[in-house]
């Protein structure tokens, strides 16, 4: 951490300082321009949990909006938001009549997706559980197109039905990742949640990535390269024998990483 | 319209144009029009496979360009009508392929052949992105030792999210396995990986095991895809490939070692 600094001009202490700080927020994907139906299903979803979504900042995400599925009606869609009591404050993936549009309304423009290296990081307490999000939170996947999240599938869950092949790293932001195939040796799986895993798992396999030391791994043929619960890690060599090849679960138990039979 | 087939691997050395000259041979003969084309710019070697080295005039990158049209690059094979070869440039570099360019020349070859085959370099930069970037199949040529195995698996990754398909979320590219270099005998020592290792390892559909052969160098120097070489195993192997990319069922042979009867040790030693 940066030391405490007072800058000032003068003898006059500083009114304030400027720094830069990051915030996890809940995102809501716009699949299409119709918004009645964005009403009827944010008003299901609200219902479900109206506290989280009190006073909550939202980020409105265009990047899987159709081109040519209609203009996004921003003053209802913002009006639709503040009526359950969140707080629309910004647009990102927009194109640049959309932008406008949400300049508009006083809505900020945000930077494009950001992929964002949170293995060092480690959160201090753990994280909520999964956060009940409109639509989908986007997972980060690089090179892996996994089945785009439907809308309406729920909470933070990734799904991945082909196999994962050396060299592509699937990310599930917030949540579970799941994987019905085989992962190479050079694939890279991360989750904040768990990893299950339906096939050989050859590659790596991060659970936690936030630090949640409750996060599991679970799958059917362990031949991991490289395994880890919320940065406590363990690699091929020091995986003994009779634990390869069959049915495990890894798990920390008083900050040390288990492995079991299942 | 036709289908674009990449003929592709990560790892060099493998067998790319020898599978890519085999395998257009093989559908050509069968009645397909077909046309083959080198991307490896810079190092070309698809024309001295064919054996039409001495009559290239223009190139693929001549085409890119639009310097030559297609009918004045394309090389017709003296062997069978329905086969043609389009080679790359030697004297550039491969970032003379642009995606439209590809595109245009691919576009323009799709109404007047069914196959198109692409024999990608080596490696898994431009020019490799270059090739697979349009196919709608795959063929991925692995040797069976470990290094090669990884490299296609990387191939593989990449072909299900750089590709044309992959970015517009069409249906993905239809992958298969071609197993070449492959030697029954070193497998039963265990010094070779086995056809189940690899499918294990990468779990992709098998078109063909190429088994370890003399004649397949032979053919490469004379210029005869060794496809034409009914008499060796290589030769009849491929053709089986060909034979099972169209639809048939044909089991796979040469995963045996070939035991040899009496006679056939005495006569042939």
């Amino acid at each position: 951490m940066a030391g405490y600094q007072r800058t000032s001009v003068g003898d006059r202490p500083a009114v304030f300082e400027l720094k830069a700080a990051g915030f996890t927020l809940p995102i809501l994907r716009l699949l299409e321009a119709d918004i009645e139906a964005v009403a009827a299903e944010l008003g299901a979803r609200v219902e479900q949990a109206p506290e989280f979504f009190r006073n909550t900042p939202v980020v409105i995400d265009l990047s899987a909006f159709p081109d040519g599925g209609g203009e996004v009606e921003f003053p209802l869609l913002v009006g639709l938001l503040r009526g359950y009591g969140m707080i629309p404050f910004g647009v990102r993936g927009g194109n640049k009549a959309q932008n406008e549009a949400a300049e508009a309304m006083e809505l900020a423009i945000l930077g494009e997706h950001e992929t964002r290296s949170t293995r060092a990081e480690r959160v201090a307490a753990p994280e909520e559980p999964a956060p009940v999000v409109p639509a989908a939170v986007a997972p980060t996947v690089q090179e892996a197109p996994a089945a785009p999240p439907r809308p309406g599938a729920g909470a933070a869950f990734t799904l991945v039905t082909r196999p994962v092949r050396s060299g592509q790293r699937v990310y599930a932001a917030g949540g579970d990742l799941s994987i019905i195939a085989a992962v190479s040796s050079g694939a890279e799986l991360m989750a904040d949640g768990n990893i299950h895993v339906y096939g050989p798992l050859r590659g790596r396999a991060l659970a936690g990535m936030k630090g949640n030391t409750d996060a599991r791994i679970f799958c059917q043929d362990l031949q991991a390269e490289l395994v880890s619960v919320a940065g406590h890690y363990r690699v091929s060599e020091n995986i003994p024998r009779e634990l390869r090849g069959v049915p495990v679960q890894i798990f920390l138990d008083q900050k040390i990483l288990r492995i079991e039979k299942l | 319209m036709a289908r674009i087939i990449v003929i592709t691997s990560g790892k060099g050395g493998v067998g790319k144009t020898t599978t890519s000259a085999a395998l257009a041979m093989g559908l050509a003969q069968r009645g397909h029009r077909t046309v083959v084309i080198d991307f490896d710019v810079g190092l070309r070697n698809l024309d001295l496979i064919m054996g039409c080295e001495r009559r290239v005039v223009y190139d693929f990158v001549n085409v890119i360009n639009q310097e030559a049209n297609l009918n004045q690059a394309l090389i017709r094979d003296k062997r069978c009508d329905n086969l043609y070869v389009l080679p790359a440039s030697q004297t550039r570099d491969k970032d003379a392929l642009t995606k439209e360019g590809v595109g245009r020349v691919l576009e323009e070859l799709a109404h007047g052949y069914d196959f198109i085959v692409c024999d990608s370099p080596a490696g898994i930069e431009h020019g490799a992105t270059m090739a697979m970037y349009y196919a709608d199949d795959a063929v991925v040529v692995t040797n069976p030792e470990v290094s090669s195995v990884r490299d296609s698996d990387r191939m593989l990754g990449i072909l299900s999210s750089k590709s044309r398909r992959a970015e517009s979320n069409d249906e993905p590219i239809r992958e298969f396995l071609l197993l070449t270099r492959y030697d029954p005998a070193r497998v039963e020592k265990g010094e070779m990986l086995s056809v189940g290792d690899v499918q294990e390892i990468l779990s992709l559909n098998l078109l063909g095991v190429i088994p370890e052969s003399k004649s397949v160098l032979t053919a490469s120097n004379s210029g005869v895809p060794v496809v034409l070489d009914r008499e060796s195993d290589a030769g009849k192997a491929y053709a089986d490939t060909v034979a099972r990319y169209l639809g048939d069922e044909v089991p796979h042979r040469f995963l045996q070692v070939e035991k040899k009867g009496f006679l056939k040790r005495f006569f042939r030693g």
